[in-house]
């Protein structure tokens, strides 16, 4: 089965094996033994290990700069506000885009649950004129997928209750993929939204966007893009997929934790009416009523999470030092194997077969007869960090025909080494645990 | 024998595959429990003898891991081998039965659950080791415990 890379990725050179061990010597936890063996982390979807130079950044924030930032007229507050919108620049270059369409929030999953949030009050008339063409009544649609983390599902759900807006889905395949042929019957005049994943989080597969979101455009819908699984793999620009709205999350990105990305059309983020309230957001407050901001401090209420945007920013730098040409150029590779391994192991299912998808390196497998916990524990006991259960991915297992499944992801730090012993793991679990032996073994 | 070796008795693996108690009746009271953390499921009855003071048996259903399905299993055969010797356990017995059970449980293995008491059960000893697993473990007790609690 060969894959091809993401796209905008062709080209590069993987890393060497010098460059490679260059990688590994900046993350500290890597010299760390787990049961005896060294760390093998496969587990980066979940979050992704921090190199020195991120840790470095946010306690040097504490340790040098520590302020609150837009207010007060001291030496160390006019720092910290560089800081914090010096990084807001550098995710905004990052993306391609302007600073003000970069709003911080605290992780992915509240950056879905503002643009619900702030289209539901939008539907309530809040926004005034402006907001007026975003709001929801019923009858319309908002279109999400079968294969959504819920963190981009369960959003949409509780805002089609609160507007009467119905919800719809475009289908999985048995492969794994999105179904574009349903697709151009699901999404239609009333689609007033779009919301998909960029990469699955369970599959690795990369969504066709070339192909369903000219379908929203036609029919003016507001496209939302979850990049969570794509933003550490693949270059992420928003204005080149032609998406209103995206989020990812800092912590899958080599940035600390706490800490998630809003990008947003300016036109769009302008717009919309706040979803949080309180201060740092406001022009002019009386006792009756307030005034708003423009983006992104209208949607920054509160003392905001500077020490992690300053951290995400160097991570941000760590990346682009590398060239996520490169990265995804190495992970490729690694990708291609795993999948492939992983595939050729009797009584192992990876789940997300489609030939045409191109893949990040992420795979899940069901392994026959073999609950995933006890498939993880096996992992775990050899040092290797797996994922295990429905990943936020409850509807896509179960389209798929699985209760759970053992996930493994590569980093910019994981050796073809590492995948093969997660493979010679991976192969040994049916045997560990008897499921080869009898004919009554069966997926619970 | 290893760690992984002792979390994973041949027991514990063979009550996995052939799990001893399944089958609920229609309209048996119940106690269902969820691990939402792995998905593990038990729904579990305990079936008192005539008088309502004794348990003469416990039932279950459930899908999971090969540590909560075989937990519940070796309760199941637990309270049939006290019911078989004559001696079917009150509702106290029981109750300090479970809390006996959690807190070897609960050890990081300082505790070996005791082998009179527990028979086969106690091949979840090596359970504690691993505190991820002691809710995947507890689930058939907790639901026991559950129904004990109602009925007070």
């Amino acid at each position: 089965m060969t894959h091809s890379p993401p796209p905008g990725t062709s080209t590069a050179a993987p890393f060497t094996a010098s460059e490679l061990e260059a990688i590994r010597a900046q993350f500290p936890i890597l010299q760390r033994e787990v049961q005896g063996h060294p760390l093998v982390y496969l587990d980066s979807a979940a979050t992704a290990q921090k190199p020195h130079r991120v840790i470095g950044a946010e306690s040097s924030f504490y340790t040098t700069a520590n302020a609150a930032v837009h207010r007060g007229a001291h030496t160390l507050a006019g720092e910290a506000t560089e800081l914090y919108e010096d990084a807001r620049l550098t995710i905004a270059r990052f993306l391609k885009v302007d600073d003000n369409e970069v709003v911080f929030t605290s992780h992915a999953t509240e950056a879905l649950n503002l643009i619900a949030y702030a289209l539901g009050n939008a539907s309530l008339g809040m926004g005034g004129a402006a907001a007026a063409p975003y709001a929801l009544t019923p009858g319309d649609e908002i279109v999400t997928t079968e294969l959504e983390h819920h963190a981009n599902l369960i959003p949409w759900q509780e805002l089609a209750a609160r507007t009467g807006a119905t919800l719809r889905h475009i289908p999985v395949r048995d492969d794994g993929a999105l179904d574009v042929e349903v697709a151009r019957s699901v999404i239609g005049e009333r689609t007033r939204v779009l919301a998909l994943s960029h990469v699955s989080n369970v599959t690795g597969q990369v969504s066709p966007l070339a192909q369903l979101v000219p379908l929203a455009r036609a029919v003016g819908a507001l496209v939302v893009l979850d990049s969570c699984q794509a933003a550490p793999h693949v270059p992420l620009h928003p204005r080149e997929l032609d998406v209103d709205l995206a989020v990812f999350s800092g912590h899958k990105l080599y940035g600390p934790t706490g800490i998630g990305v809003l990008y947003g059309r300016a036109e769009v983020l302008d717009a919309l009416p706040p979803f949080l309230y309180g201060g740092s957001m406001i022009t002019t407050v009386t006792l009756e009523k307030a005034e708003y901001l423009p983006s992104p401090q209208r949607f920054e209420p509160g003392t905001p999470r500077i020490a992690q945007a300053v951290g995400l920013a160097e991570a941000v730098r760590f990346v682009d030092g590398l060239g996520l040409d490169r990265i995804a150029a190495s992970e490729h590779a690694l990708g291609q194997r795993l999948r492939d391994g992983l595939a050729a192991i009797p009584g192992v299912r990876l789940l997300g077969t489609d030939p045409a998808a191109p893949t990040v390196a992420l795979a899940s497998v069901v392994v026959d007869g073999v609950h995933a916990h006890d498939a993880g524990q096996f992992l775990d006991d050899r040092g290797i960090a797996a994922r295990v259960g429905h990943h936020c991915a409850q509807p896509l297992h179960r389209r798929l025909g699985a209760t759970a499944s053992l996930r493994l992801s590569a980093a910019v730090h994981t050796t073809a080494e590492e995948v093969e012993l997660a493979l010679e793991a991976v192969a040994g679990i049916r045997s560990f645990f008897g499921a080869d032996d009898d004919a009554e073994g069966s997926t619970p | 024998m290893s760690a992984l070796e002792q979390l994973y008795q041949q027991i514990i693996l063979d009550h996995s595959k052939h799990p001893h108690g399944v089958g609920l009746e229609v309209g048996e009271e119940t106690s269902h429990q969820r691990n939402p953390v792995c998905g593990d499921e038990i729904t579990l009855a305990l079936r008192w003898n005539a008088a309502g003071d004794r348990i003469e048996a416990i039932a279950w259903e459930g899908a999971g891991c090969s540590i909560s399905q075989s937990s519940a299993s070796l309760l199941a055969t637990l309270a049939e081998e006290s019911a078989d010797e004559g001696s079917p356990w009150t509702t106290e017995e029981f109750a300090a039965l479970i809390e006996e059970f959690r807190e070897a449980l609960r050890s990081r293995g300082a505790i070996p659950l005791d082998e009179e008491r527990f028979g086969d059960a106690a091949a979840l000893s090596g359970v504690s080791k691993y505190v991820a697993r002691v809710k995947c473990a507890m689930l058939a007790w907790v639901a026991a415990e559950d129904l004990l609690t109602r009925r007070a």
